[in-house]
């Protein structure tokens, strides 16, 4: 089976949907010719041709409104917002009218959109390439949210979303689309080659939406965690000593509540992990769940490792960053009663 | 060397409550001044037209230039029929509105040809994205006002299952938008929908209307913005009645210059219709969609009119803009000029304009009794169960645990 990273991945799922499904159509600024600025889309133009996979002006707002437009014509457009920073010219797009469209038209009209969007820091983007934005699309009624976390979820996760007939916001991690970063910034990059999840099948399959993944089993805690958190959390808990069990979320909306119930009644501790900002951050609705669900089992105050409630600052990246040591310390804390 | 003190701008109507009512500031000119351009005229030769004003129909009701569509006295008729039926239509529901049986209305009085003439205009597939003042649309398309009705009053024979405000209709049958309510979000969809039909090489076109106030708003330049780059199938409509709520076009960016005239900065042609003239709209209409169907691209149309009535029940125009100001309009009533014009040729009288106005009132008064069986507001609504329906495709976990909880 070939290996691939998220770009790789990422692009052969778009290229499988572009040759099984007429209706689809690849677009967004620099995504055609040049292929996208992290190269996602590289190829595709050349091999389906310039009215499938095309160059859009520089106007978020005209990219999501077109392709509201055409999934109600009946298409299957993946529209690509250079960084999830960018999205919020078409926010009104996305929660007024992508949202809702099924809704407030008795399920009449739908955009089955898939909007691709680049996120998440440690490639010293600066505050305006560097957000993590989820929180502000779970918030919101007929959206759903997805982020991967590696090559195999990343393919199966978007195929999925493009054959999904509700909008779907599929926020990528960018720090991640070449190697697995497990938050050391000091150490050598590692690539994908060597990660079980960088085998990815070449033709079609699906991730199904909604579906968490357990990627490390344990008895002693549970880290909820997704997108790059993922890999922060997994070191963490090797360094920590403490045998947890590490959940990736991969679907943030709608959220796998069954598999995080059953973790942390088995644990009864939990920690939740997020680049984000804190403040009415995802991981506020996770802790939520967990003590409506779970609150006479746990042993232990829930934690949440977050990024701090300020813009991400360019030259303090590490600072703001939730790194291994931060999710340690949180481990060690939720052990501690 | 001595300086200017800066002044600020603030725009200013030419009359307010209490003035007369203050046209002098409109140019219209004469009907046929303008010539009719080939379809396939470059845009950068059409600039004239996004100044001027295209007008066909005289003060004696006779049609005269190169504008004039010809159209059979049976079109005119079905025409004249559509634009007093949604009249007629306003009137019952802004009554039902009064008498507390529903919550909202918005009337089109005064815009009646807009809609009508248009939709009359473009072919039946056609893709339409209005706003909430284009009734006339559904009304031209032989809508039923049943259906209508039971979405004003959200009853148990609403499609849309008491979730949208009054008057925010949808229907996928009819070709016509599901109307958001956020001001013009529908203008770059439209022109999404009208990329997706060129890319299927369908033959069909789209077609979307905003007021004069929401140009200002982002949506309408990304419309033109991608129209414009993508040469998309559709006819943009801005329709000018010179007030949004309570703010004259100025706010809008109107005083130095046209809305009609946005379309050059773009590349596009922009042209300027009487908006209370049925045949100058229909034959603009006309030629702006054969322009897209021959695939040479997108239009502006400017449809130049007045809106009669208040904004909505909302507000009172009486205390923003003089009193008698839509009588004093320049030009006109569409109504009273296609009935002129019909008489002028002979083929309509007094009489049958009478028992015409009776017919549509009859037809509204039994859709209305019909309609009020079914429900007015709050009375018999569509089940509330299925206001967790529809969020998603499929009913997600947590919304069926929702519903269990609201006791529904």
């Amino acid at each position: 089976m070939p290996t691939m990273n998220m770009v790789q991945a990422l692009n052969s799922a778009m290229d499988v949907m572009l040759s099984r499904d007429p209706n689809v159509v690849v677009f967004g600024e620099d995504v055609g010719y040049f292929g996208g600025v992290f190269r996602c889309t590289a190829g595709l133009q050349q091999k389906h041709g310039v009215t499938r996979v095309f160059d859009t002006p520089i106007c978020e707002g005209g990219i999501i409104a077109t392709a509201i437009g055409m999934g109600v014509y009946g298409l299957r457009p993946v529209a690509e917002v250079q960084f999830a920073d960018y999205i919020l010219p078409a926010f009104d797009q996305l929660v007024s009218e992508a949202s809702r469209l099924r809704y407030r038209s008795g399920g009449e009209f739908w955009a089955p959109i898939t909007v691709r969007a680049p996120c998440g820091g440690g490639i010293f983007g600066g505050q305006t390439h560097s957000q993590s934005p989820e929180a502000i699309f779970t918030h919101v009624s007929g959206l759903k949210t997805v982020m991967p976390s590696n090559p195999y979820d990343a393919k199966g996760l978007l195929i999925s979303a493009i054959e999904d007939d509700d909008p779907v916001i599929f926020l990528e991690p960018k720090r991640i689309y070449n190697g697995p970063f497990d938050g050391h910034h000091d150490r050598p990059l590692t690539s994908w080659a060597r990660h079980p999840q960088s085998e990815v099948p070449e033709g079609y399959y699906q991730v199904p939406l909604g579906k968490a993944a357990v990627v490390r089993e344990g008895s002693a805690a549970t880290v909820l965690a997704y997108g790059t958190m993922v890999h922060v959390a997994l070191a963490a808990v090797a360094e920590s000593g403490v045998d947890a069990e590490v959940i990736d979320m991969r679907t943030l909306f709608p959220i796998d509540v069954d598999t995080i119930e059953a973790s942390v009644k088995k644990t009864g501790r939990c920690v939740v992990v997020h680049e984000a900002s804190r403040t009415s951050g995802y991981g506020a609705e996770l802790i939520t769940l967990v003590q409506e669900r779970c609150f006479y089992h746990l042993e232990a105050p829930p934690q949440r490792v977050t990024g701090w409630d300020t813009p991400y600052p360019h030259a303090f990246e590490w600072h703001y960053f939730p790194g291994p040591d931060r999710v340690r310390q949180a481990l060690l804390r939720v052990m501690e009663d | 060397m001595q300086q200017t003190a800066l002044s600020l701008h603030i725009p200013e109507p030419a009359a307010r409550p209490g003035d007369e009512p203050d046209f002098s500031r409109i140019a219209i000119p004469p009907p046929g001044a303008l010539p009719r351009p080939p379809v396939d005229s470059p845009a950068v030769q059409l600039r004239d037209y996004a100044y001027g004003l295209v007008r066909v129909l005289d003060q004696r009701g006779q049609a005269v230039g190169e504008w004039d569509p010809r159209l059979e006295p049976d079109l005119l008729r079905k025409g004249l029929r559509a634009m007093m039926l949604t009249r007629a239509f306003d009137e019952r529901m802004l009554r039902a509105q009064r008498q507390g049986k529903t919550s909202f209305y918005i009337k089109s009085t005064g815009e009646e040809a807009v809609s009508v003439a248009q939709a009359m205009a473009l072919d039946r597939g056609d893709m339409l994205f209005p706003t909430y003042r284009q009734q006339g649309l559904l009304v031209a398309r032989d809508w039923p006002l049943l259906d209508l009705m039971c979405q004003v009053y959200n009853n148990s024979g609403d499609r849309l299952k008491g979730r949208q405000l009054p008057i925010m209709y949808s229907s996928r049958e009819a070709g016509f938008f599901s109307i958001s309510g956020n001001l013009g979000t529908q203008f770059p969809q439209a022109v999404g929908w009208a990329m997706a039909s060129a890319y299927k090489h369908d033959t069909r076109i789209a077609a979307a209307w905003v007021g004069d106030g929401t140009t200002a708003e982002g949506d309408f330049h990304y419309a033109l913005t991608f129209a414009a780059v993508y040469r998309a199938p559709v006819v943009l409509n801005v329709v000018n009645n010179q007030w949004a709520i309570s703010s004259f076009q100025g706010f809008a960016g109107g005083e130095e210059t046209t809305f009609a005239a946005r379309a050059i900065g773009y590349g596009l042609p922009g042209l300027r219709v009487d908006g209370n003239d049925f045949l100058a709209v229909y034959a603009v209409t006309r030629w702006a969609a054969q322009r897209a169907r021959s695939n040479l691209g997108p239009t502006l149309i400017e449809l130049y009119t007045y809106r009669a009535a208040a904004h909505s029940t909302s507000d009172d125009p009486s205390k923003y803009r003089p009193e008698h100001e839509a009588e004093k309009w320049p030009l006109g009533d569409p109504v009273g000029r296609l009935k002129q014009h019909l008489i002028a040729i002979g083929e309509w009288s007094e009489e049958r304009h009478a028992a015409l106005a009776a017919e549509v009132e009859e037809e509204v008064k039994a859709a209305q009794k019909q309609a009020e069986s079914l429900g007015t507001l709050g009375s018999e609504p569509a089940s509330p169960g299925t206001m967790f329906e529809d969020v998603f495709k499929e009913m997600p976990w947590h919304l069926r645990k929702q519903r269990q909880e609201a006791g529904l």
